[in-house]
């Protein structure tokens, strides 16, 4: 008789759940061979330039941390949503609305000293994500509506208005790019290893990410959340207020987003460019699901992810080939990561 | 020659013996009820019977020859066909859309011939019903009649009908019943499942009971009634529990008046009940699911507020509190989806912290500790077999359920409500339950009893009450209280005469 394999519903084993970032990228590696050959390049050489290279000298590593910074971010600002079964999409937004705080803050606060301007700046670029968070949230827990939808299409507005900000009033004057006036010295961010670009928002990043860890897992309120995202129905039989929870975390989730549109003017860019973000807040949500919802497995996402973005660069440069393959094998760990996730559920049975 | 034959048909889920060496005969152009309690196995033999489930030995027989079916396909080629509680409909397409829906011969869909085929089709079997409308536009009625249509329209000759009368109004049972019997006349053979005894006796010719998953006996209608089919419906030994109390002793603490409430689906489900529940006694609710009891007990627990009337505990009005609010006013609840009572993927330590979370908190901090040591302590006197850090949806039914108990019982409540709390528990848990309910009750709290489980109500009940579709159809002492009584109470024999 012949036999045949059929995956049945029950759990998998437990080292196979530790095993999933590991297995995922090996995955992703055969898959996005195919690519690599095709544009005309060794994958194994091609992937050696994307985890290898950029570890093996000071300046490139430092260089993963500043590509990690906005990460670090979106990825804590997504994990505590989506752990609090808020599934806020926005991240993107929320980080251009806080750009455009830094971008304003920085121009306004003349005569403040360094450490207070960039605490301002902080608060600023906060409350702005959160303000940019506001509507699809009201719109959650007063209406139901799906905030997938709301926080998503909040982003192309988001995008828009800054383009219209930098094609009308915040047009450069001297040089008529469509980019925002340079921020006062006092407003940037100080590097942390000169000349290196790697400034003081990476820290930043790490306190979110240790902050977004310490409410989850230590705070009555971050219990509460979790009840929420683990099992809306029971939490609210037990009596957590399960709207006012979620809007709660989608206001901080929006608020830490928003931290990296700061960090990104005050630490790179200096004003307000209309690609400020190249997905970023997308990215923190491939982040905030290969750490599993994790705020610190989530953080060293965001710095593996980092280093592809990195690497891919280095993958261009001496490869020739596109580095929009850096995208291809992100997006592809990220598919394959929620297969592996997924596939947890099930194990492969023989049937006779 | 029989339509269907089905012999010595054995089903087993793990431990649970679904089906016991069922013997079940169908006639040619009868309708032939198959009654039974919840669980008592009717649902799986008809599933067995569709090709849905894979019985585990036993043999069916289709105008007297053997026949393997393996899927629903096989069975409608064997001209059987199944209408189920829950319908499956497409509501975007049109009737004759539903139809035809994988059956339809070849790739191409041709709208007009379709609808001719299918409004030909509803005329020789008399089913009124619009062909060219969107199913989501039709009522719950006319979508069975639907679901009956697509049945007919693949040639069949045996129909199974799994309780349809329990999403329909009383009018739209009439509509039901009328085609049923044009179809019957038409030689269609019916098999009607259902645990309402007025209903088997208006529809059926023969019936057939089961009970605990055996085949109690097959009768014909004419030589029964509802009294005699509720006793082989319900009829175990009597447990010899009997207690003297006959009204309520203590002072009464829960009021429920005038309560009337909609289910999820926005449903009448609670329809101007009433109830008292009194210090130190138990108020054992029967009847069967999905009469409104779960929506009671979410009422009294806070989870779902009614459209009008008042749940007082003692002077407190606690009718628009919330769950927390309610449980602090002294109200311990045992939610009858154990599942939906606790969350899964936290640890038993957090879910026996999450409903008094307050207490377990210093300055918005968890109060790690103190949750630990709560849970440790909680584990030891409920004989949990758990950690506090272990998942709570890697527990068994049973420590889930002592989990919820410790949680609502610590803090010594004067008030529990209690919905269905030894569904699926085995023996040892089963009494552990019991007998804390009963412990409750001594020390004087008020106890508020829902199940299914006849024997369990009146074990350990004072006063029972039976509800059916919606109401209370009446309160009587433990002792009146026999399993004929009760059976037909819940089955509804007694609401005409209650109502008149």
């Amino acid at each position: 008789m012949k036999a045949k394999f059929r995956l049945v519903r029950s759990p998998a084993p437990g080292w196979f759940s530790a095993l999933i970032p590991l297995l995922a990228i090996v995955v992703t590696f055969m898959i996005t061979s195919v690519f690599i050959l095709i544009a005309g390049a060794n994958p194994f050489e091609a992937y050696y330039y994307f985890l290898i290279s950029p570890l093996t000298s000071k300046v490139s590593i430092l260089e993963v941390l500043v590509k990690s910074t906005p990460l670090l971010l979106t990825g804590a600002a997504v994990t505590i949503a989506f752990a609090s079964g808020y599934w806020n999409i926005g991240a993107e937004g929320q980080l251009y609305a806080g750009a455009v705080a830094a971008a304003f803050l920085g121009t306004v606060l003349v005569g403040v000293p360094q450490p207070l301007a960039i605490l301002i700046m902080l608060v600023g670029g906060f409350i702005a994500g959160m303000l940019w968070g506001l509507v699809p949230a009201l719109l959650k827990v007063r209406l139901s509506v799906d905030e997938v939808v709301t926080t998503l299409l909040m982003n192309y507005i988001a995008l828009y208005m800054v383009s219209a900000l930098l094609n009308g009033p915040w047009r450069d004057p001297v040089t008529h790019w469509p980019q925002s006036p340079t921020i006062l010295a006092t407003t940037m961010m100080p590097k942390l290893l000169p000349p290196s670009r790697l400034h003081f928002g990476f820290i930043v990043g790490l306190l979110a990410v240790a902050v977004v860890w310490f409410i989850l897992s230590r705070t009555g309120l971050g219990m509460r959340m979790r009840s929420v995202g683990m099992g809306k129905e029971a939490a609210r039989f037990m009596g957590v207020k399960v709207n006012r929870t979620m809007f709660i975390t989608a206001l901080i989730s929006a608020g830490i987003a928003g931290l990296a549109g700061v960090t990104e003017v005050a630490g790179i860019h200096f004003h307000l460019i209309d690609a400020i973000s190249p997905g970023y807040g997308y990215s923190g949500i491939i982040a905030a699901t290969l750490g599993n919802l994790n705020p610190i497995g989530a953080g060293v996402a965001s710095l593996f992810l980092g280093l592809i973005s990195t690497g891919s660069q280095a993958v261009s440069r001496s490869l020739g080939v596109p580095s929009f393959l850096g995208d291809v094998v992100q997006a592809t760990l990220l598919l394959v990561t929620l297969a592996m996730f997924l596939l947890r559920n099930y194990t492969l049975r023989r049937v006779e | 020659m029989d339509a269907v034959q089905m012999v010595g048909i054995t089903k087993q889920f793990g431990p649970l013996i679904a089906n016991n060496k069922v013997n079940f005969e169908l006639k040619k152009g009868e309708v032939h009820a198959l009654l039974g309690e919840n669980g008592a196995g009717k649902t799986t033999l008809m599933r067995i019977l569709y090709g849905l489930y894979k019985a585990d030995s036993g043999e069916i027989r289709v105008n007297g020859k053997p026949v393997q079916i393996n899927s629903p396909k096989d069975a409608i080629a064997n001209g059987i066909g199944m209408v189920s509680q829950h319908f499956t409909l497409v509501p975007p397409l049109t009737v004759a859309e539903n139809v035809v829906l994988g059956f339809n011969p070849g790739v191409r869909l041709d709208p007009k011939l379709v609808n001719k085929n299918v409004e030909e089709a509803a005329n020789k079997f008399g089913i009124d019903v619009k062909t060219t409308a969107l199913v989501r536009h039709l009522s719950v009625g006319e979508r069975q009649r639907v679901e009956i249509l697509k049945a007919l329209y693949r040639n069949i000759n045996v129909l199974i009908m799994d309780e349809p009368t329990a999403v329909l109004v009383p009018q739209e049972v009439d509509v039901l019943f009328e085609t049923l019997n044009r179809l019957r006349k038409g030689g269609l053979s019916v098999i009607f499942i259902s645990h309402k005894l007025f209903e088997v006796m208006t529809i059926s010719d023969r019936i057939t009971v089961l009970r605990d998953g055996k085949c109690i006996g097959t009768v014909d209608k004419k030589n029964t009634d509802e009294r005699s089919l509720a006793k082989m419906m319900v009829g175990r030994e009597t447990f010899g529990v009997q207690r003297d109390s006959e009204a309520c002793g203590g002072k009464p603490l829960l009021k429920i008046e005038n309560i009337t409430a909609r289910d999820k689906k926005g449903l009448l489900a609670l329809k101007d009940v009433s109830l008292e529940v009194c210090e130190g006694e138990i108020l054992g609710l029967a009847g069967v699911s999905g009469n409104g009891q779960a929506e009671l007990a979410a009422v009294v627990s806070g989870v779902l507020k009614p459209e009008s009337g008042k749940v007082t505990l003692g002077d407190l009005d606690i009718t628009h509190m919330d769950p927390q609010s309610i449980s602090k006013a002294g109200v311990g609840r045992i939610p009858e989806d154990r599942h939906a009572g606790v969350v899964g993927e936290m640890s038993v330590a957090e879910n026996l912290a999450l409903e008094r979370l307050d207490e377990f908190l210093k300055n918005g901090m968890l109060d790690r500790k103190k949750i630990k040591s709560h849970a440790e302590a909680m584990i030891k006197e409920y004989q949990i077999k758990a950690t506090p850090t272990i998942q709570t949806r890697k527990l068994s039914g049973g420590n889930m359920q002592k989990v919820i108990l410790a949680r609502a019982l610590y803090t010594h409540p004067r008030m529990i409500v209690a919905a269905q709390p030894t569904r699926g528990l085995d023996i040892g848990a089963t009494e552990y339950v019991r007998n804390k309910l009963i412990e409750q009750r001594e020390r004087g709290a008020a106890v508020l009893l829902i199940s299914e489980d006849l024997e369990e109500i009146r074990s350990i009940s004072d006063r029972i009450a039976v509800i059916y579709e919606g109401r209370i159809v009446g309160i009587l002492p433990c002792n009146d209280a026999t399993e004929e009584v009760l059976g037909l109470m819940m089955s509804g024999a007694t609401e005409a005469a209650y109502e008149s």
